[in-house]
């Protein structure tokens, strides 16, 4: 019978079948952070124990880092505090850890497919719900909380129930103007925030096998947002051109012996089957703006509101709370909302086709008066690459502000915090309450070219009248 | 002294929080992630929500003391910070019955010896009126049997085999259980194409 990725992958990395019916699954890759794995390294150091393969933990430091003034010691004692355990927690545990002296820190997300650490075929874990991300080489990889860290350094395994696999086939064409941020937002409008939960999704069709890379790292990133704890794309040809000269990419003849490997042994099989399989029109997607307090609350540029009548009674509550939280109206346009803050950035939109989409809208114009902008690239390797073809300096000139990389503003665990009601244009993945750092803060999902369309017009705009 | 770690059984009086796709940024501020210690978390359990509601059930003395949670549907979406079930724990609470959960923060929850239940829409309305009605009420969470009892009713409350198992055999601390696999987790990785080089 033909099997899929997931069957193969999961398979491969099972230890054996627990007493409770889980399976014992080995992670092949672990990637830490500062913010989720102190407690960790504390309850390792508790139970004597050391941590099993430290050659297959990876550390980098991003939530808390501030994205201005990276000089140490950094201003706020917290963050502080923070990197200082992470630091001899690293040392302490012999892992290696990519901080701002090695040139290859940024957002865990960002840094583990950019240095090929994230391969075809492995298992990968992270503290952090956008793992999700690296399914985009071939990978299974989810998000874990602090304990299951703890497991994962003292035993290099974690307790898992497989999950079941939904393919999400997008089909046809998109539009110009619509790019894999639209793409997966409007998965979720279709599919629910909790549509996925269960699942892996797999993420097929032919606007999926067309997407670059870093499009498809898009995709899989907001997995989790759709409810899927993991989503991935089948390695294919540009899988293999990306991986191909990455630094912890094998080389050479193991690159070949590799390449056999993610298409022959990894990718799912021509009529493999699935528990469920899901059909979405790219045709169909406009820019996608979310206008709610949840990803799914989202609607197409050119729509207005949905009114919570419209809904099942049992959401309407939800709907409700929304409205009032984002101060909007039930059949009120999208387009015109006002707004406060644009940000281009996050382990969903940080790299650099993102920032080279934005530049292209930013070269049009100046940002809004009342309107602060800022773009942080997701790590220094997107920094640097995104500096040498001027993209800071056209930014710059529009009046955005230029950052150091970082999670930022995506969570506001740093400086990098919205100001009372203020309404966000974001790049990042939740639109959550509070989210970006203040507590009535509001928030716009959106692809990074409607980010830098709304920074100019200073309210949301339709990007495609831009590019036209 | 040992510790028992089987949960079978809860027993305690309830908390109701209603509405849906309440996330974990909802349940514990990222602000508060700024430690390296769970510590403390308690108190700030639902701070921002509570603060902007005054009628928050977190905020009601009625509910002082409560050890079962219960919630809507996708309870815990969002972020796989462990602060959140660390903080309800923290609080007071000692399980969870909802119509469905986010998958990681079920999973942490399952990590603290916190079991998260799921029931129909309709029993968790039921639940909920009925625990807003007499908040002094016990209610027992029956890990093993599957089911929810309040007053002469029991309603039927499930979770998925493996976990459930965890919890009722005592389990749930899983490093020492994953550590018992000893060089099988080294043959497994030997395996691998990508652990050999290729």
């Amino acid at each position: 019978m033909a099997r899929t990725l997931l069957d193969k992958v999961w398979e491969a990395h099972t230890v054996r079948t627990l007493p409770s019916g889980q399976t014992q699954l080995l992670i092949g890759l672990h990637l830490i952070h500062e913010v989720t794995t102190p407690q960790a390294f504390q309850m390792l150091k508790e139970l004597k124990l050391k941590v099993r393969m430290p050659e297959r933990t990876f550390g980098t430091l991003d939530h808390i880092i501030p994205t201005a003034d990276q000089s140490r010691p950094y201003a706020d004692p917290e963050a502080e505090e923070m990197a200082q355990h992470m630091y001899r927690n690293m040392k302490d545990f012999n892992l290696q850890l990519f901080d701002m002296s090695t040139g290859k820190q940024g957002i865990v997300h960002v840094i583990g497919p950019e240095l090929g650490l994230t391969q075809p075929g492995m298992t990968i874990a992270c503290g952090d719900s956008h793992t999700s991300t690296h399914g985009a080489v071939g990978a299974i990889a989810f998000g874990i909380g602090t304990t299951q860290v703890r497991d994962v350094l003292a035993t290099q395994c974690l307790a898992m129930a497989k999950p079941k696999l939904r393919q999400v086939r997008v089909e046809g064409s998109l539009a110009r103007g619509v790019y894999a941020k639209d793409v997966i937002l409007w998965i979720i409008n279709q599919l629910g925030v909790k549509g996925g939960v269960g699942y892996a999704y797999e993420y097929a069709g032919p606007v999926i096998e067309r997407m670059t890379m870093e499009e498809r790292l898009t995709v899989c990133n907001m997995s989790i947002e759709g409810g899927a704890r993991c989503g991935y794309v089948n390695p294919d040809q540009t899988t293999i051109d990306y991986l191909r000269g990455k630094p912890y990419a094998p080389s050479g003849d193991a690159f070949e012996r590799a390449t056999r490997w993610w298409l022959g042994g990894v990718a799912t099989e021509p009529g493999a089957s699935f528990d469920d399989v899901k059909r979405i029109d790219g045709a169909r997607i406009e820019p996608v703006v979310t206008w709610g307090i949840n990803p799914e609350m989202s609607v197409g540029v050119s729509q207005s509101i949905p009114s919570p009548e419209a809904q099942p009674e049992a959401e309407r509550p939800t709907f409700r709370e929304a409205l009032a939280h984002m101060g909007f109206q039930a059949g009120q346009p999208i387009k015109g909302a006002k707004i406060d803050v644009a940000f281009v950035g996050s382990c969903t939109n940080g790299r650099l086709s993102d920032l080279r989409i934005a530049a292209e809208i930013a070269r049009k114009g100046k940002v809004a008066k009342h309107v602060r902008a800022l773009i942080v690239p997701g790590s220094q390797q997107v920094a640097k690459a995104a500096e040498t073809e001027g993209l800071h300096e056209i930014f710059q000139a529009a009046g955005f502000q230029w950052r150091k990389a970082g999670c930022s503003m995506c969570l506001g665990m740093n400086d990098d915090k919205l100001r009372g009601r203020e309404m966000s244009a974001s790049s990042s993945n939740r639109n959550f309450i509070g989210r970006q750092g203040s507590p009535t803060g509001r928030t716009l999902l959106m692809s990074p070219a409607m980010v830098a369309a709304a920074a100019i017009a200073g309210e949301v705009a339709d990007v495609r009248e831009i590019l036209r | 002294m040992t510790t028992d770690f089987k949960r079978r059984q809860i027993t305690g009086r309830g908390i109701p929080v209603t509405g849906n796709d309440i996330d974990t940024d909802r349940i514990i501020p990222a602000r508060y992630l700024k430690a390296v210690v769970f510590e403390g978390l308690g108190e700030h359990a639902f701070e921002d929500a509570r603060k902007q509601n005054p009628e928050h059930p977190f905020n009601s003395p009625a509910y002082r003391g409560a050890s079962v949670l219960v919630v809507g549907q996708n309870f815990g979406c969002g972020s796989s910070r462990e602060h959140a079930p660390q903080a309800l724990m923290r609080w007071g609470i000692r399980a969870i019955v909802g119509g469905s959960f986010g998958e990681i923060f079920a999973g942490n929850c399952v990590m603290l010896g916190m079991p998260c239940l799921r029931a129909s829409q309709q029993d968790i309305e039921w639940l909920q009126r009925e625990i807003g009605r007499s908040p002094q009420a016990s209610i027992t969470v029956d890990v093993e049997k599957q089911e929810v009892r309040l007053g002469d009713r029991a309603i039927k409350a499930s979770m998925p085999d493996g976990p459930r198992n965890q919890l009722v055999n005592g389990t749930w601390d899983s490093t020492s259980v994953l550590l018992e696999a000893g060089a099988a987790i080294e043959a497994t990785a030997g395996r691998l194409p990508y652990v050999k080089g290729f």
